[in-house]
């Protein structure tokens, strides 16, 4: 299977290369499909922020594809196109991290902090299938670049509070560089007590304590090439889950890349870039907090992925290209135990995930045709193997259970193609795009082992006889451009195949105390996904910009009944003013009614809410030295509410005031 | 280099194989008594008898349980002989056997005569279990008698009942001895009392196991198989799930050849535990 990657992928490099001639300028190029949310800039967050020391979080919220599932105020879950992890790609640089956690309660947007990010590059569907097989598209969280500009040394330091939960946030970055080394380093602190939902409504076990410490090193080696190293270290304590039965004590990452890059190389090749790279999250939830708890229970779970890519993208004739040769294997392993209320009798012990490796190669190709009269095609093709493995014979045993006969081994062909054309004209820009794809389950849905899931109240078995879920995906967009006017409008569907999801069992009994009942991994024949967005910028003279979006979501499966956590009709309208020094914005945000729940999977109709929020910032100077600040309150009138992605309808925050401030040194 | 440490390898080889042949005759005794713990010896005018159990000592319940017999003039052990036995148990005011099998020998080089015994109580300050051996060498008869050591099992793996039939039942926990998280080969002894000397196996009935966990809302195990027999006079054989450690009650139901429970009630919301059980706990 391996094999059959290696060759397909050095078959459309070859194919590729035949169209090798000289390349031309081209400064027609429309933008690529890619929706990119700026996080911070080398030295600070950026200005224009509403609210520059948010988390990664609720900076991907920004996103009117993006929708966050919460457990509590720490390590929202991510979904794009209304779909969660198991249907996409989170990836830092490139790097594929896995949460450690069967409830998912580590997403591995968790892990980082904005000090370490410049943007998020999100990608829907199968265009963002560049380092891994999804079907709901990818999130590639790129981390600060620096260069070797001579720059010496700069620094900032940033610091926040926020009143609704007493955040205190304290960041702060030392960059160094001159023309062959350059040298990055930041931290960030955040400390929160439990957050007030509207009315003053306190949630218990809603704190969160998190460290972030990031070092990067590079050296220009050769006029062309650099090396780069790079560290971070996460680490969360006592963070609480008000939505789950457990907390969590520790949350902790270590993720490691070296990086090897050329550029240009040769006249058509643009840059190849290497990269290995190895991650290890320790993830331990227990329920030691919480009081008239049935049993008392641990639950910790690690994960370790190493893992490498290569990417030579180059431009030859009029079509831009990329090769990109990725390689993962991760370690999945997560226990409980139990412990009984006589100290006598014996430690309850068994495995949730019982301790799976997963190695992934695939090789993604993708062209980009640039053709006359402002037009564009781009053709992408990624294959890849995926292979399972129990790595001891206790998890192999312990599946064994329900699936006498699982294999040690599951080898799975992955594949990925999409065909996008686009055109820009006069003020019109439009394009429509096909796509299919499949991916593998996730450790969870394949050899998860009773996991509760709090949301239904059922336990979880895996399936390691899943089918590939697949997805042929349909988008289309048009964008309406003038000097002051910015309108666009888009949709993506998506019809999936063997769409994975939990059924009830009938007869099997659960573990957890008072669940009701066992769901197993089981494959709905068809289900359906569509989502659509149209948001308008409209700029009144220099410095105000008024800003509308709506985003609906829809999702069924093949007898009609409705997918769970589909987002319903959203909207945001925001009126920004803004010049050099001073800016200031008010926004109304909301959500309609969640008509299409489903009970089934423990979903209630979710009433509809709108919140108020409004920021103001100002920019001086003090001892030459730059400083920014920026206030603002949130949910200006208190309003309690919940919705469609919240789990087990907890509250989201009440009234926040923030302020924030950056010292440039 | 490679080459002289091939060299040293082979040479290893063919001297271990020498050594292995030259010793062929020990290690066939040694591993006859390897994993066996010797629990008593005791005597008559002619032999010794050294009884061994596969675990650290018998106790209530199904015991496996060896003995050799040694000539106490020539020093040899005796593989010829045709044994049987008799455990009894000494109550203040009757006596009574226990379910036994027959003894078989494996073979004509080994010295050990093996069977199993399941002690249905344990001994007491004043009642006691003892154990005949009738055996014959050569057309002699000889017997040996000591008293056992049998004392109470930590873990319920021994039932003793009356059926709703009126017949006295004891049913054994034969396997799983070293339980793991999985799905485990479970091996059950269902006997019944003919007499106060006569405990033979029941055939062709059903256990019908559902495992539970009490500490944990009494939760169950999915893909459980009732013990049936394989052989008429054998155990019964089941598969039995263990979804994670800790303490397991083994809940039974004893159904006879037509399918009716004798003994033993079904779980619901209502009943938490069978009449009858088993239990585990690794």
């Amino acid at each position: 299977m391996k094999k059959n990657t290696i060759v397909w992928g050095l078959l459309f490099f070859s194919i590729s290369m035949l169209w090798s001639q000289s390349p031309i300028v081209d400064s027609l190029k429309t933008k690529e499909l890619k929706e990119v949310i700026v996080i911070g800039k080398n030295n600070h967050p950026a200005d224009k922020q509403e609210k520059p020391l948010a988390t990664v979080e609720e900076y991907l919220q920004k996103s009117h594809k993006v929708g966050m599932i919460k457990r509590g105020a720490y390590a929202w879950e991510p979904m794009l196109n209304s779909m969660a992890t198991e249907r996409t790609v989170l990836t830092i640089d490139g790097m594929r991290i896995f949460g450690a956690c069967t409830d998912k309660m580590d997403p591995m947007t968790s892990y980082v902090e904005i000090s370490n990010l410049s943007e998020a590059t999100i990608h829907s569907g199968q265009e963002g299938a560049h380092f891994g097989n999804t079907i709901g598209g990818s999130v590639d969280l790129k981390r600060t670049k620096s260069n070797f500009d001579q720059g010496g040394w700069k620094g900032s330091l940033q610091s926040g509070f926020e009143s609704n939960n007493s955040q205190k946030i304290i960041g702060g970055k030392l960059n160094f560089s001159d023309s062959t080394l350059y040298v990055g380093s930041n931290f960030m602190y955040r400390d929160a007590e439990n957050y007030k939902a509207g009315n003053h409504k306190e949630v218990l076990y809603s704190p969160f304590t998190k460290w972030n410490l990031s070092l990067t090193t590079g050296v220009k080696i050769a006029k062309n090439k650099v090396l780069e190293g790079s560290v971070i270290y996460d680490k969360a304590v006592d963070v609480g889950y008000p939505a789950l039965p457990m907390d969590v004590s520790l949350a902790e990452a270590i993720i490691t890349s070296l990086r090897y890059e050329v550029q240009p190389l040769g006249s058509s090749v643009k840059q190849w870039e290497t990269k290995m790279y190895f991650n290890s999250i320790t993830h331990k939830m227990d329920d030691t907090t919480r009081p008239d708890v049935p049993i008392h229970m641990d639950m910790p779970g690690w994960s370790k992925t190493f893992g490498m890519y290569s990417i030579l993208s180059g431009t030859v004739k009029e079509h831009d290209l990329q090769l990109n040769l990725n390689s993962f294997y991760n370690s999945a392993l997560a226990e409980m135990t139990m412990y009984p209320k006589d100290p006598n009798e014996s430690e309850m012990y068994m495995y949730t995930w019982p301790n799976i490796g997963t190695f992934y190669t695939g090789v993604f190709a993708e062209d980009r045709w640039w053709l006359e009269d402002h037009q564009s095609l781009k053709f992408s093709l990624g294959l890849a193997s995926h292979n399972n493995t129990f790595r001891d014979n206790l998890g192999r045993e312990t599946l064994q259970i329900f699936y006498p006969d699982v294999s040690k081994t599951k080898a799975r062909l992955l594949v990925s193609t999409s065909v996008n054309y686009q055109q820009e004209k006069n003020k019109l820009e439009w394009g429509v795009g096909l796509g299919y794809g499949d991916r593998a389950p996730s450790v969870s849905e394949g050899y998860g082992f009773y996991l509760f899931n709090s949301f239904d109240g059922f336990d979880y078995i895996g399936n390691p006889n899943l089918k590939n879920e697949k997805a042929l995906e349909g988008n289309a967009f048009l964008t309406f451009k003038t000097k002051g006017i910015k309108s666009k409008l888009s949709a993506a569907y998506f019809h999936i195949y063997d769409y994975i999801i939990g059924i009830p069992h009938k007869t099997l009994v659960p573990m957890t105390i008072g669940a009701n009942g066992v769901k197993v991994y089981t494959a709905l024949k068809q289900a359906k996904q569509f989502s659509a967005d149209w948001s308008t910028e409209i700029r009144w003279g220099k410095y105000i910009l008024g800003k509308a979006h709506l985003g609906y979501s829809f999702g069924e499966g093949s007898k009609g009944e409705k997918l769970p956590l589909i987002r319903p009709l959203s909207y945001n309208f925001s009126l920004q003013y803004a010049q050099k020094q001073f800016n200031a914005e008010i926004e109304v945000q909301g959500n309609g009614v969640q008509n299409n729940y489903n009970p089934f999977f423990g979903e209630d109709k979710t009433a509809d809410y709108a919140i108020l929020n409004a920021t103001i910032g100002y920019r001086f100077s003090v001892l030459k030295n730059q400083m920014m600040l920026k206030t603002g309150i949130e949910n200006i009138l208190d309003a309690y509410y919940t919705t469609y992605s919240d789990w087990k309808n907890i509250p989201r925050k009440g009234r926040n005031v923030f302020i924030h401030w950056t010292f440039e040194l | 280099m490679k080459f002289i440490f091939k060299n040293v390898i082979a040479a290893l080889v063919a001297s271990l194989t020498i050594v292995s042949c030259n010793d062929a005759d020990d290690s066939v005794k040694i591993n006859e008594l390897e994993g066996l713990t010797k629990i008593n010896e005791f005597s008559n005018d002619v032999h010794t008898i050294e009884l061994y159990t596969n675990k650290a000592g018998l106790e209530q319940g199904y015991n496996e349980v060896m003995f050799r017999i040694k000539n106490k003039v020539e020093g040899n052990y005796v593989k010829n002989a045709t044994a049987n036995w008799l455990p009894v148990m000494h109550m203040t005011t009757k006596s009574h056997s226990c379910p036994k099998s027959a003894i078989s020998k494996p073979g004509n080089n080994e010295t050990l005569y093996k069977g199993y015994i399941v002690f249905q109580m344990p001994q007491n300050d004043t009642e006691y279990w003892d154990l005949k051996i009738d055996y014959a060498i050569e057309g002699s008869d000889y017997s040996a008698t000591s008293v056992i050591n049998v004392p109470a099992a930590a873990k319920r793996t021994v039932t003793t009942f009356t059926g709703t039939d009126g017949v006295k039942y004891i049913m054994a926990l034969v396997a799983p001895t070293a339980p793991k998280v999985a799905v485990n080969e479970m091996k059950v002894g269902v006997f019944k009392m003919q007499d106060m000397m006569t405990f033979p196996v029941v055939d062709g009935y059903t256990v019908k196991i559902d495992p539970r966990m009490p500490s944990m809302g009494n939760h169950g195990s999915p893909n459980n198989v009732n013990p049936v027999q394989a052989v008429q006079g054998g155990l019964y054989d089941g598969k039995l799930s263990l979804t994670m450690t800790g303490y397991w009650k083994i809940n039974l139901q004893l159904a006879n050849t037509t399918g009716t429970v004798v003994k033993g009630e079904e779980i619901t919301d209502t009943v938490e535990s069978s009449s009858i059980f088993f239990e585990v706990e690794f």
